[in-house]
């Protein structure tokens, strides 16, 4: 008896809510974008400049307590925050303390940790140790983002490159269309949930992108090869069958793909956590968006549908002749 | 027919067996690791003690001993990103220039008249001159003191010093060239510095890289906190000049008192120790420049250095007295060289010659200044990483990973039954695959990396499920398994390079922009990516044809 997440045969009519998924995904992005403008992301020091201290401690943490032993430094933002992970030690209590890039100053005082440390280890609890202590001045946390940015967008584009030349330009519109959707929805939820945002969530970001792309490209090539088998039929049609045929490989490997990350989640520890939510978040929407937003925008372009020449007027550069060499 | 050629397997197999054999050093990481130290630590002094040969023989030296590096997350340590300020050199090398320019014009006191330098911008040298008529004689004679720049990769031709004169101010800089050059030299007389004082404290394989212009990536393992290496990197050099009595046979020699026994590193003279009184004759703290130079004559690569007024006198009377007799120079209890004096050097300045090329004079005129930071460092990023953290981490992923793995595992078997077993075994193989990889080419894995690994397990099997899902469709219209499994694999290729390419771009991009943790991300993934479609098509097929070919089925059910 064999596990099967779908029915060996399905006929699902992808388009049949089309009007209503697309409306979610458009809606879904508009929260996002305007939860982002008026939340704002937490960054990490990455981006912002500052220190963060991770602090281990055996007895209780009351983070007003931490609150109260750093007052007296005058330290302007401090963010602390209370770490959980079911691999610690049953008297085990880590603690994150956050400060901002002190005004004017452009390298590290590590005046001002020893300061925070002594506090703490007076006022808080005397056992404390500081598994790690990490600081970013604001001229690299500036260029950090630059090229955060950079790297988000090199990478569109060398998709957006890759789909032209192997397919036709629509479909590399709506590849990339899905891609800005899955970006836009993962930046929406971390700053719904506040969820750090650092390096790492860009390098998570990026993965996503890969993985989104990764589903979304097998679901066109499906299609590319049923638009050669059935000249006359619908495209909508064709996308339809294309989408059921793949279905089950789709649905698989997000499952297993989710398995393991799930895995990672609750057991791969708490510095990590930030970065495998947001990779893991991006294999849920990035399954939706290849069903239910790559193909929609790849049917309201239009798509050439006799593949049989080399290319005509409307078919981008390239076209069938890059996409026959292995298929 | 479902056949690949006798060779074809052959060749996949010993990949497969090659990726493995690199991996497996890996099980027993704190055994290889220490055996490798003491193979690392015997090559490198030509010592072999009991304690060393006892290490080395706790791995067998047939065996492959490649290992995984484990990053600074993993195993705790120190990362700092220092900012060179390389314009304190240009200013220090206007005020030493500053005497020259001032004596050359007072040659010209008819021409000129009287001068005053001014202030002027940092990196700037401004002299006001009384006869405004006589600038462009002046700016000729300034000139006239720039020398030759000399760089390995700056254009013949070009010379140090930029003279202009504007009105009755001579503006002097250094030139764009030079500039270029000094800067090279600062970084990597900064870089020298730092190597030296890290490989002091002794730890394991420290990395210290030029990053950009003006900046050093430091990143030691096993230190106690980035505190501790930016006491160490802040430590000043000594550096200090010698008289030498004789040379020793090795480090234990017995000397009178007031003498010191202490080691060459040229590397000419590797072995040899020397014999030097302990009170030097000037020491680092007299000497104002050092810089790689030409000897007039013969035009070989020599060293130039200078001293400040007091040591020039020290070391003038001392070579006076010593025609002949060699002298050491030394640096942190360790003779850089001992070069015989030829003559007496009075002037405050003097050069080494000696068998020296560009590169050898540059380095040891980076040595002979390498006695202060050439410039003040400031430090834009530091990250400590406690060792029970890093450990933690990897006890965490690799728990993790187990899970994910016997997951992924059941899935694929409970879903494609036969075939799924398969799929199983290449995916353990693959994730050897990984390691075999990383291990050979030296890669350092990061958490993100172990995180890279995982979603690799995730994904890795995306390649066998579309070549399944493609054979359990050809099966309803093929004619017999055998053709629906050889159809399943050439129709699945296409998506599965096109799926894998965009990903393995991702990777690429992250690999060139990302640093750190996010670079070891992308490495295990591109590896990943390759490991994954390597055993996918080759490994797993090859499986079922081995499997074929025994049973023959009839039919089969995928």
């Amino acid at each position: 008896m064999r596990l099967r997440l779908v029915p060996q045969e399905t006929n699902f009519d992808f388009f049949k809510y089309a009007k209503a998924t697309f409306g979610v995904s458009v809606v879904a992005m508009i929260a996002s974008i305007a939860i982002w403008l008026s939340v704002g992301l937490n960054f990490g020091i990455d981006f912002l400049g500052g220190t963060t201290i991770r602090t281990d401690a055996t007895v209780e943490v009351d983070v007003a307590d931490y609150r109260a032993a750093l007052e007296d430094l005058d330290l302007g933002d401090v963010v602390i925050s209370r770490v959980f992970d079911p691999n610690f030690d049953a008297d085990q209590y880590v603690v994150t303390v956050r400060i901002q890039a002190q005004e004017g100053v452009e390298s590290v005082t590590p005046e001002t940790i020893a300061a925070i440390e002594g506090a703490l280890l007076e006022n808080v609890d005397p056992e404390m140790t500081f598994p790690s202590v990490e600081s970013v001045g604001p001229k690299v946390s500036g260029e950090l983002i630059q090229t955060a940015i950079i790297a988000v967008l090199a990478s569109l584009g060398a998709i957006l490159i890759y789909i032209w030349l192997r397919f036709e330009w629509q479909f590399s519109v709506g590849a990339v269309a899905a891609l800005i959707h899955d970006v836009i929805l993962t930046i929406g939820i971390f700053s719904l949930f506040q969820i750090r945002f650092d390096l790492a969530t860009i390098a998570a970001l990026l993965t996503i992108v890969g993985y989104s792309i990764n589903d979304t490209v097998v679901i066109f090539d499906r299609l590319r090869e049923n638009l050669i088998k059935y000249k006359q039929r619908a495209l909508r049609d064709v996308m339809n069958l294309s989408a059921n045929e793949t279905l089950s490989r789709t649905l698989m490997t997000s499952g297993t793909t989710a398995l393991a990350l799930i895995a990672l989640l609750v057991l791969g520890g708490d510095v990590i956590r930030g970065f495998v939510f947001a990779i893991l978040w991006g294999v849920i929407v990035g399954t939706y968006s290849s069903i239910y937003v790559a193909k929609n925008v790849v049917l309201m372009l239009g798509v050439k549908r006799d593949w049989s020449k080399p290319t005509d007027g409307s078919g981008g550069p390239g076209g069938t002749q890059f996409a026959n060499v292995d298929a | 027919m479902l056949q690949i050629p006798l060779w074809n397997r052959l060749f996949i197999l010993l990949v497969l067996l090659a990726g493995l054999s690199f991996a497996f050093p890996n099980f027993f990481y704190e055994r290889v690791e220490r055996h490798n130290d003491a193979v690392a630590e015997m090559e490198r002094d030509s010592i072999e003690t009991e304690a060393l040969l006892a290490e080395e023989a706790l791995w067998p030296g047939f065996l492959p001993s490649t290992l995984v590096n484990l990053g600074l997350d993993l195993r705790g340590g120190a990362h700092l990103l220092a900012e060179v300020r390389v314009e304190d050199v240009y200013v220090a090398r206007m005020d030493a220039l500053w005497p020259e320019v001032r004596d050359t014009l007072r040659d010209l006191r008819n021409e000129v008249g009287g001068i005053r330098r001014i202030d002027a911008d940092p990196g700037l040298l401004q002299v006001r001159v009384e006869n405004a008529d006589g600038m462009s004689a002046a700016v000729a004679a300034v000139r006239e003191l720039g020398q030759p720049v000399v760089s390995l990769t700056g254009a013949i031709g070009d010379t140090t010093l930029d003279v202009s004169g504007s009105g009755d101010v001579l503006t002097v800089r250094l030139s764009d060239a030079e500039q270029q050059a000094t800067n090279d030299r600062t970084m990597q007389q900064s870089i020298e510095i730092v190597r030296r004082r890290v490989d002091e404290a002794g730890t394991r394989e420290p990395t210290i890289q030029r990053q950009g212009q003006d900046r050093i990536l430091i990143q030691v393992p096993g230190i106690g906190s980035a505190q501790e290496l930016k006491d160490l990197i802040g430590t000043t050099a000594r550096l200090t000049f010698h008289p030498v009595v004789g040379r020793a046979g090795s480090a234990d020699e017995d000397v009178e008192s007031r003498q010191i026994v202490l080691p060459s590193i040229d590397p000419q003279d590797t072995g040899t120790f020397y014999i030097l009184e302990e009170t030097p004759v000037v020491t680092g703290d007299d000497l104002v420049d050092s810089q790689p130079s030409f000897e007039q004559q013969s035009g070989l690569p020599v060293v130039t250095f200078r001293f400040n007024p007091s040591g020039a006198r020290d070391f003038g009377e001392y070579t006076a007295a010593n025609v002949g007799a060699p002298f050491a120079i030394v640096l942190d209890e360790e003779v850089i060289s001992a070069p015989v004096i030829r003559q007496a050097i009075t002037g405050g300045a003097g050069q080494i010659s000696g068998n020296f090329t560009v590169e050898s004079s540059t380095e040891l005129a980076i040595l002979l200044r390498a006695g202060a930071l050439p410039a003040e460092m400031t430090f834009l990023e530091e990250r400590t990483i406690g060792p029970e953290l890093g450990a933690d981490s990897i006890e965490a992923g690799q728990t993790a990973a187990l899970v994910a793995f016997a997951a992924v595992l059941l899935f694929m078997i409970l879903s494609y039954g036969t075939f799924g077993i398969f799929a199983s075994i290449a995916l353990i193989l693959n994730v050897g695959m990984i390691f075999g990889v990383l291990s050979l080419i030296g890669a350092t894995l990061t958490l993100p990396g172990i995180a890279g690994i995982v979603l690799t397990i995730g994904m890795a099997v995306d390649a066998n499920v579309l070549v399944f899902e493609r054979i359990r469709e050809e099966l309803k219209t093929a004619r017999g398994p055998a053709r629906a499994i050889e159809l399943g694999y050439e129709r699945a290729l296409s998506a599965i390079i096109d799926a894998n390419i965009t990903t393995f771009i991702i990777a690429t991009i992250l690999f060139v922009l990302g640093s750190g943790p996010v670079r070891g991300f992308s490495v295990t993934l591109g590896i990943g990516i390759v490991t994954s479609v390597f055993t996918a098509i080759y490994v797993t097929r090859l499986l079922i044809i081995f499997w074929f070919e025994r049973r023959r089925p009839k039919t089969i059910e995928v």
